[in-house]
């Protein structure tokens, strides 16, 4: 990819293209602990999806799906936030070999 | 019709800004700047000025305020003086990077501590890196034609950067004065219309502005910003023409007095000067070839103009009305001596540092002999340029035996 020059680009840091932001991927923030999603006692509450601050909480039909590792940079909030104590967790962090 | 009218500096700031019909006044109103903004509620209050005038709880959110309006597309005003200007500090260099044309009246005052009411440059100078286009008045006459001619800088497309338009506190924040106050429709006519490229409530065309910047950006968008200011050191002089052109008083980056053949010369800012250009006429009615150069725009520095007006004098003294602690002289002193650093050795003049003015302190016409006379001295004698000198302030030898 390749980037503007500073005199490409728009004066005043003036992004045109809304939610260019999905363009940076922050997969690679991760530093050896991922979520993972069990869907068996997930009660599909969203505060993950609510707190989650890279919108990588997958959803379909208004249910939670999965975890969007391309984006997911690892920092646990959504486990953390997850109400459910009854085992297995819908959302722990594992190790992850990088 | 031009009308004559006597009025002080924060008035005249007021005239100008309610002719050029602002959408948004941010106020927090701050002494002595403070009756600008009073004056303008005033109008608004009465109805004769379509604006919007918000009340702030802070300098802070003011600027914030007018970062917002400018983003969204409208003409904004607001002041600050000393303490008030040095709290916007931090906002005052996002309202530079974003290119937002914003202006704002400063009626320069000393910065705490101790605590003082009274005119020197510590504020506006202590602003001087943040990206902002600085012009300095010496009269109500010249505020009120900078403040407008500012809007003219700020907005144009090549330049869109904030603008401080600076001058000392109660000297002539409030002190009456002739001035000429033009025509509305001439200045709406000189003018125009702000035609903001974007707005932030168009909604049928959304952006982002201010977002973060990995480094892979932020050297770039820094360099873009560099260059609107670079753009307005023409764009500066092209509407200093332009207004002398249509009202008969023409403004470049700086004015000199009686320098042409001068050997030796003064350089001063704001007030002071109508002080040094009286010493002067008494000086060179005593044969002294002195001169004086009075600068007007700080930001951009007009270094290589400096330099062509200086070269060939013998010896200049640069009064700093402010002072930086731990430096070799005057934010003035540094610019205008590196300035000179490039010319021809035989051609460059003595450079002298002096400080006045500090907190209200009165700089005197015998002020000016004394300095003229030491530069001279020193001159021929072939004395070291070092050491600031501090003009008109107590010092007292201790005898310790
Ligand atoms: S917070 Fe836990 S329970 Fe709620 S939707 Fe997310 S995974 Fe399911
Ligand atoms: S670990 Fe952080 S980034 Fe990844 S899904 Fe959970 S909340 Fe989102």
């Amino acid at each position: 990819m390749s980037h503007e020059a500073w005199n490409e680009l728009k004066p005043g840091t003036i992004i045109e293209d809304p939610g260019s932001a999905s363009n940076h991927f922050t997969g690679h923030y991760r530093k050896g602990l991922k979520p993972e999603f069990n869907e068996l006692n997930c009660i599909h509450c969203f505060f993950c999806w609510v707190f989650c601050p890279e919108n990588a909480i997958m959803t379909e039909a208004e249910k939670i799906s999965g975890i969007n590792y391309d984006y997911c940079k690892g920092c646990g909030i959504c486990a953390n936030e997850c109400p459910v104590e009854n085992k297995p967790k819908p959302l722990i962090m594992i190790k992850e070999v990088i | 019709m031009r009308a004559n009218k006597v009025l002080d500096g924060n008035t005249a700031v007021s005239e100008a800004v309610r002719q050029l019909d602002p959408d948004v006044v941010m106020a927090y109103p701050s002494a002595p700047g403070a009756p600008m903004l009073e004056r303008l509620a005033m109008d608004i209050a009465n109805g004769s000025l379509d604006t919007e005038l918000v009340n702030m709880e802070s300098p802070q959110s003011a600027i914030s305020g007018c970062i917002g309006a400018s983003a969204a597309g409208g003409r904004v005003f607001s002041s600050a003086s000393s303490q008030e200007l040095a709290q916007m500090h931090e906002m005052l260099f996002i309202a530079s990077s974003l290119r937002l044309p914003i202006v704002i009246g400063i009626a320069d005052r000393a910065l705490s501590a101790p605590i003082n009411y009274y005119a020197d440059h510590s504020d506006a100078m202590a602003e001087r890196d943040c990206g902002w286009i600085q012009l300095f008045c010496e009269s109500p006459q010249e505020a009120y034609d900078n403040i407008i001619q500012a809007y003219k800088i700020s907005e144009h497309q090549d330049v869109k950067t904030p603008v401080m338009v600076a001058m000392d506190g109660w000297i002539t924040s409030h002190t009456m004065e002739n001035v000429s106050i033009e025509e509305p429709s001439e200045i709406t006519d000189f003018m125009g219309k702000r035609i903001p490229t974007y707005s932030l409530l168009n909604s049928t065309k959304p952006l982002t502005i201010g977002s973060f910047s990995s480094p892979n950006y932020y050297f770039e968008h820094k360099l873009n910003q560099f260059q609107g200011m670079e753009n307005s050191r023409k764009i500066i002089r092209e509407v200093g023409k332009e207004f002398g052109d249509r009202f008969g008083r023409y403004y470049g980056y700086f004015e000199t007095y009686k320098l042409d053949d001068a050997e030796y010369g003064i350089i001063i800012m704001s007030s002071a000067a109508g002080t040094a250009k009286e010493a002067i006429d008494r000086l060179r009615s005593r044969g002294e070839k002195v001169g004086l150069l009075k600068l007007r725009v700080f930001r951009p520095f007009p270094f290589q103009e400096i330099q062509e007006r200086l070269l060939g004098l013998k010896a200049i003294a640069i009064f700093d009305r402010n002072i930086v602690p731990g430096s070799q002289g005057g934010p003035l002193y540094n610019e205008i001596r590196s300035a000179m650093y490039f010319c021809e050795d035989n051609l460059r003049p003595k450079i002298f540092p002096y400080i006045f003015g500090l907190g209200g302190r009165e700089l005197n016409l015998s002020d000016i002999d004394n300095t003229i006379k030491e530069i001279k001295e020193k001159t021929e004698k072939v004395e070291s340029e070092n050491g600031f000198h501090f003009v008109n302030v107590r010092y007292r030898q201790v005898n310790n035996e």
